[in-house]
């Protein structure tokens, strides 16, 4: 399915400053591997070690947390945004 | 790498991390990014009300909405704040965990109340450690 991810600022550095990306995925795991695949350099800040999104990472289909629908097999649709919306963390 | 705080940002942050101690205050650093420039420092809500002693959180939904209303003035995120009680101004590993390259933490440590020291950290693109930058405060 052709669907877009908005980028956070943060991140633009390593889409050449594209707000916005286009990919294919039928779920949000696969979008969001494609747009790894073709910008290597976002894998290590989207997501840990173990493969699964780092806590502060927060990906929104349209208006709503993946992590409240099903996550990486959230199903997309033609059309659709992903919005990554990093959080903030932090302490001693 | 060196990042400018205007006097006026850094009286509010300072001013925001005296008035929350004992407890950490965070918020968001905002002016030009490509010019390591901040003119304004805009306290959050720390959302961790259960330690906030030790640990700061701010929502994306709370920082995304903050980065559009700035936006709307011509102001960029350049980065956050954050403050440590009775703790140096050093970056921790959580710290260091839970941030994004190309940002700037601001790190002011307040020790019985009272601003200690401020230092500002960024981090490195393999995650492997934070870089302090050179900080100033001019008009």
């Amino acid at each position: 399915m052709p669907v877009s991810i908005q980028i956070p600022t943060a991140l633009r550095a390593f889409t050449n400053g594209a707000a916005r990306v286009d990919v294919d995925g039928d779920t949000a795991g696969a979008a969001l591997n494609a747009l790894t695949t073709t910008h290597p350099a976002l894998s290590a800040h989207l997501r840990g070690p173990d493969g699964a999104l780092r806590s502060f990472v927060n990906v929104y289909l349209n208006d709503e947390d993946i992590r409240f629908l099903q996550r990486d097999a959230t199903p997309l649709r033609a059309g659709d945004t992903l919005i990554i919306v990093p959080s903030i963390a932090g302490g001693l | 790498m060196a990042l400018n705080v205007h006097p006026t940002a850094l009286a509010v942050l300072h001013a925001h991390a005296r008035e929350g101690y004992p407890h950490e205050v965070v918020g968001v650093l905002a002016g030009e990014r490509d010019a390591g420039r901040v003119v304004r420092a805009v306290p959050l809500h720390n959302e961790r009300a259960d330690r906030p002693e030790d640990r700061y959180e701010v929502s994306g939904l709370t920082l995304h909405r903050a980065e559009e209303r700035l936006a709307q003035e011509g102001l960029e995120v350049v980065g956050y704040y954050h403050s440590h009680p009775d703790h140096p101004a050093l970056y921790s590993a959580f710290d260091r965990d839970h941030a994004l390259p190309h940002m700037s933490y601001l790190i002011t440590s307040v020790v019985g109340a009272q601003i200690a020291d401020t230092r500002s950290w960024r981090l490195r693109e393999d995650r492997s450690a934070m870089d302090e930058e050179f900080l100033t405060s001019l008009e």
